[in-house]
C-alpha cells in the first residue's frame, strides 16, 4: 500500500473517532460556560448510546434513533440540572452520581440487545459517503490528481453524521463568540450576579445550556453505538466521557479548538490499531498493543499536567462549579 | 404567591436524620418506578435483593465478604476527601496494591510461613496503592493539576497494566495457553474466622485507625484544617503541601490494602477486574457517611447487600445486575438533594400584587379607624 493512501486512511479514521469526542467536548463546553461542571459526561454518553441503539434496532430509522438518544441523554442532563441548579447540590459529586446512574441505566436497558447489530437502513446510512468525489477523470493529472485523491479519502468519505458534527462545532463557536445569547451565556459563567443584575435570566440560561450540553454528549453516544460501531456492547463508551472532561480544559472551552483537540485524541485512539500492521514496530515494548491501549489515558494526563502548568492561558469560567444564590448577593 | 428559598439558621440533628432516611426511601421509590418503566417488577426485585443478601447464612457471609474491600476503600478515600482532594482513583490504587502484593507473593520462597506472606504482601499492597496516589498528589500540591481527572485516568492505566501482566509478562505457562496470572500460594490465603476471611478484622482495625487519626491526632487535625481552607492552614503555620501529599499517600496506601484483602481473601488470582467497581462505589459510601468512619461500616454493608442481592436477583428474575448501579446513583442523587432540605427551607411569599392588595386593605382600615375616631371626637 502506498504511503499517501495509508496516511489518508489514517486521517479518515481519526476523523471518525473524533466525532464522539467533539460532540462531547462541545456539549461540555456549553455546560461549563454556564458555570456548571458536569462530570457525568460518561453517563450521558452511555444513556445516549443505549437509548439511541434501542430505537435504531426497533425502528431502523436514523432520525428516530437520534431523537430517542437525545431524549434519553436529555433526561439525564435534566436530572443533573434540577439537582445542581435548583437544589444547589455539589456539582462534582452530582456528576459522579450521574455517571454511575447513567452507566447502570444504559447497561440495564441495553442488556437484552448486547452484541446485536443495527438493521439495514441504519447500516446503509452509516456506510453512505454523500460527499465522495468521482475522481476517475482527474486521477491521471500530475499534481491535482493525487492531492484530490488524498483529500477525498481522508475527508470526503464519511456519512452525514460526521459532517454535521463538525458543522455543529463551528455553529457552537459562532453562537458563543458572535451572538448576544452567547455573550450572555459567558457572562453567566463568569459572574452570574452581574449577569442577573443586568437583566439576564441566569437560572434559565443555566438550565437551557446544561440540558443542551448534555444532549450533545448523548449524541456522541448515539454516534458510537448506532453509527460508528453498529453493534451494542456493554460499557461501549469506554471512558471517552472522562477524556472529554479533560479535553474541555485542554481546548480552553472553545469549540473551534475542540475540533483540533478531538482530532488529536481521535488519532491517538486508532494509532495503536495501525501500528500493529507495521512490521517490526509492534515488537518494541513501547509500541506493543497493550502499551498503546494506555496512550489516550496517559496523553490525557500529560495534557492535564501541561494545561495546569501554563497559568497564563484562560483558566475557564470564573464561576465554574459555584452554585448561584440570588439571595446571597 | 411565589416561592423563596432561605437559609436555615440551625440544621436540627433529628430533623436531618429524618430527611436523610426519607431521601433513601424516595430513591428506592424512584428506582422502582424506573424498573417498572423498563418492564421489570420492582417489588419482586427488591424482595430478591433482600433474600439474596440477608436471607440466608450463605448470603450474609457473601454480603460481608463483598463489604470488606468496599469499606476499606471508602475509609482510605475519606482521608483524601477530608482534604477536599477528590481521589476518584480508588479502583486504580486497589489494582496497583494487588499487583504489588502478587509480585511479593511470587518472589517469596514456597516454604515462607503464612504470617510472613501476609505481612509482606500487605506492606507491598500499601506501598503500591500509596505510590499510585502519590503521583497525582504531588502534581496537585506543586502544580495545581486537577486531581479528579488525574486519578480517574490512572484507573484506566492500572487496569491496562494488569491486562498486560496477565496476557504477557506474568502469563502462567502452566495454565495451558489460558491467559491467567499464577495464583498466589495457598499459604498466602487469609484464614477464615466465623466463616469469613479475616479481612473483616483488617477492615475494623482500619475503621478505628481512620476515626482516631482524623479526630484525635495532630496530623489528622492538620488534614482537616487543610480541607477547610488551605489559606487558613497556611497562615496557621501548617505545611500545606506536606500535609496534602502525605495524606494522599496514606489514603492510597489504605486503598491498596483493600487490594490485598480482596486478593488474599477472595480472588487468589490477580486480574484486571480485582477492583470490582469498589473505587466508584466507595466514593458514594464515604460521601453518604459524611466521612464518618463508623457510619461507613453500615453503609458499606448496605451497598454490599445490594450488590450481592442483585446477583441473586439476576439469577432468579433475569433482571440485569446493573440495576444496582441505577439504585446507587439515585440514592446518591437523593441524598445530595436532601442536603438542600436540611440547610434551606422554602418560604411561601406573597407576590407584588397580593402585597399591594394587602397594603390597600391596611390603608382602608386605618382610614376607617381615623374616621371612626373623628366621629367619636365630634360626638
Amino acid at each position: 500500500m502506498d504511503i499517501s493512501l495509508m496516511i489518508a486512511l489514517f486521517v479518515a479514521s481519526a476523523v471518525r473517532m473524533a466525532v464522539p469526542l467533539l460532540l462531547g467536548t462541545l456539549g461540555e463546553s456549553l455546560t461549563e460556560r454556564s458555570g456548571n461542571l458536569n462530570l457525568g459526561v460518561e453517563g450521558l454518553m452511555m444513556m445516549g448510546a443505549a437509548t439511541g441503539f434501542i430505537a435504531a434496532y426497533h425502528t431502523d430509522n436514523i432520525a428516530l434513533a437520534i431523537l430517542v438518544g437525545m431524549l434519553g441523554s436529555g433526561f439525564g442532563a435534566l436530572l443533573y440540572a434540577i439537582l445542581t441548579i435548583t437544589f444547589r447540590t455539589k456539582q462534582d459529586v452530582t456528576g459522579l452520581a450521574l455517571t454511575i446512574f447513567g452507566t447502570g441505566f444504559a447497561n440495564t436497558l441495553g442488556k437484552s440487545l448486547a452484541n446485536q447489530n443495527t438493521p439495514p437502513a441504519i447500516r446503509a446510512f452509516a456506510q453512505a459517503t454523500p460527499l465522495h468525489l468521482q475522481l476517475e477523470p482527474v486521477t491521471s493529472l500530475p499534481v491535482l490528481g493525487p492531492v484530490l485523491a488524498f483529500v477525498d479519502t481522508a475527508f470526503l468519505q464519511h456519512n452525514w453524521f460526521v459532517y454535521l458534527t463538525f458543522a455543529l462545532a463551528v455553529i457552537g463557536w459562532i453562537y458563543l463568540f458572535r451572538t448576544r445569547e452567547g455573550l450572555h451565556l459567558r457572562m453567566v459563567g463568569e459572574n452570574p450576579a452581574a449577569a442577573d443584575a443586568s437583566g439576564i435570566r441566569v437560572i434559565a440560561a443555566k438550565y437551557i445550556h446544561v440540558v443542551i450540553g448534555g444532549i450533545l454528549c448523548g449524541l456522541g453516544g448515539v454516534y458510537i453505538s448506532v453509527v460508528n460501531v453498529g453493534t451494542y456492547l456493554e460499557n461501549i463508551v469506554a471512558g471517552r466521557g472522562w477524556i472529554v472532561v479533560a479535553l474541555v480544559i485542554f481546548i480552553r472551552w472553545d469549540p473551534l479548538k475542540a475540533i483540533a483537540g478531538s482530532l488529536l485524541f481521535g488519532a491517538l485512539e486508532i494509532v495503536g490499531f495501525r501500528i500493529q500492521h507495521i512490521e517490526g514496530l509492534s515488537s518494541i515494548p513501547v509500541f506493543s498493543q497493550y502499551a498503546i491501549d494506555m496512550y489516550p489515558y496517559l496523553m490525557t494526563i500529560i495534557v492535564l499536567v501541561i494545561t495546569y502548568a501554563r497559568k497564563k492561558a484562560y483558566q475557564g469560567p470564573a464561576a465554574l462549579g459555584v452554585p448561584y444564590f440570588r439571595e446571597d448577593r | 404567591m411565589r416561592l423563596r428559598i432561605a437559609k436555615k439558621e440551625t440544621a436540627g440533628g433529628w430533623r436531618a436524620v429524618v430527611i436523610r432516611v426519607t431521601s433513601v426511601l424516595v430513591a428506592l421509590i424512584f428506582s422502582g418506578l424506573i424498573m417498572a418503566a423498563m418492564g421489570f417488577d420492582p417489588i419482586a426485585a427488591y424482595l430478591a435483593i433482600a433474600k439474596g443478601s440477608f436471607g440466608s447464612a450463605r448470603g450474609l457471609i457473601n454480603t460481608v465478604t463483598v463489604a470488606i474491600p468496599l469499606l476499606i476503600v471508602a475509609l482510605g478515600l475519606s482521608i483524601s476527601f477530608s482534604m477536599r482532594f477528590w481521589n476518584i482513583g480508588g479502583e486504580g490504587q486497589m489494582v496497583m496494591g494487588a499487583i504489588f502484593a502478587t509480585y511479593v507473593s511470587h518472589q517469596l520462597p514456597e516454604s515462607t510461613p503464612a504470617v510472613v506472606y501476609w505481612v509482606g504482601m500487605a506492606l507491598a499492597a500499601m506501598l503500591g496503592g500509596g505510590f499510585y496516589a502519590l503521583i497525582p498528589g504531588l502534581f496537585r500540591a506543586y502544580s495545581g493539576t486537577n486531581e479528579t481527572l488525574f486519578t480517574l485516568m490512572l484507573n484506566y492505566v492500572a487496569i491496562k497494566v494488569a491486562v498486560f501482566l496477565r496476557l504477557v509478562l506474568w502469563k502462567n505457562p502452566a495454565a495451558k495457553g489460558f491467559p491467567q496470572i499464577k495464583a498466589i500460594p495457598e499459604a498466602a490465603h487469609l484464614p477464615k474466622l466465623f466463616g469469613i476471611h479475616i479481612g473483616w478484622i483488617i477492615a475494623l482495625v482500619v475503621t478505628v485507625f481512620v476515626a482516631v487519626y482524623l479526630k484525635y491526632t495532630k496530623r489528622g487535625y492538620e488534614t482537616r484544617v487543610v480541607g477547610e481552607s488551605e489559606r487558613t492552614a497556611h497562615y496557621a503555620g501548617i505545611n500545606v503541601r506536606r500535609v496534602l501529599v502525605g495524606g494522599v499517600a496514606l489514603s492510597g496506601a489504605i486503598v491498596g490494602l483493600a487490594g490485598f484483602a480482596k486478593l488474599s481473601g477472595v480472588s487468589h488470582v490477580l486480574s484486571e477486574s480485582i477492583g470490582g467497581g469498589n473505587g466508584f462505589s466507595a466514593v458514594i459510601v464515604a460521601w453518604l457517611a459524611q466521612l464518618n468512619a463508623p457510619v461507613m461500616i453500615l453503609i458499606a454493608l448496605l451497598f454490599a447487600a445490594m450488590e450481592q442481592g442483585a446477583m441473586g436477583m439476576e439469577l432468579a428474575l433475569k433482571i440485569p445486575v446493573s440495576v444496582s448501579d441505577v439504585i446507587k446513583g439515585l440514592i446518591l442523587f437523593s441524598a445530595l438533594a436532601s442536603e438542600f432540605f436540611i440547610s434551606y427551607h422554602v418560604v411561601i411569599e406573597k407576590g407584588p400584587r397580593a402585597l399591594l392588595r394587602q397594603y390597600r386593605r391596611l390603608g382602608q382600615k386605618s382610614q376607617q379607624a381615623a374616621e371612626a375616631a373623628e366621629g367619636e371626637d365630634q360626638a
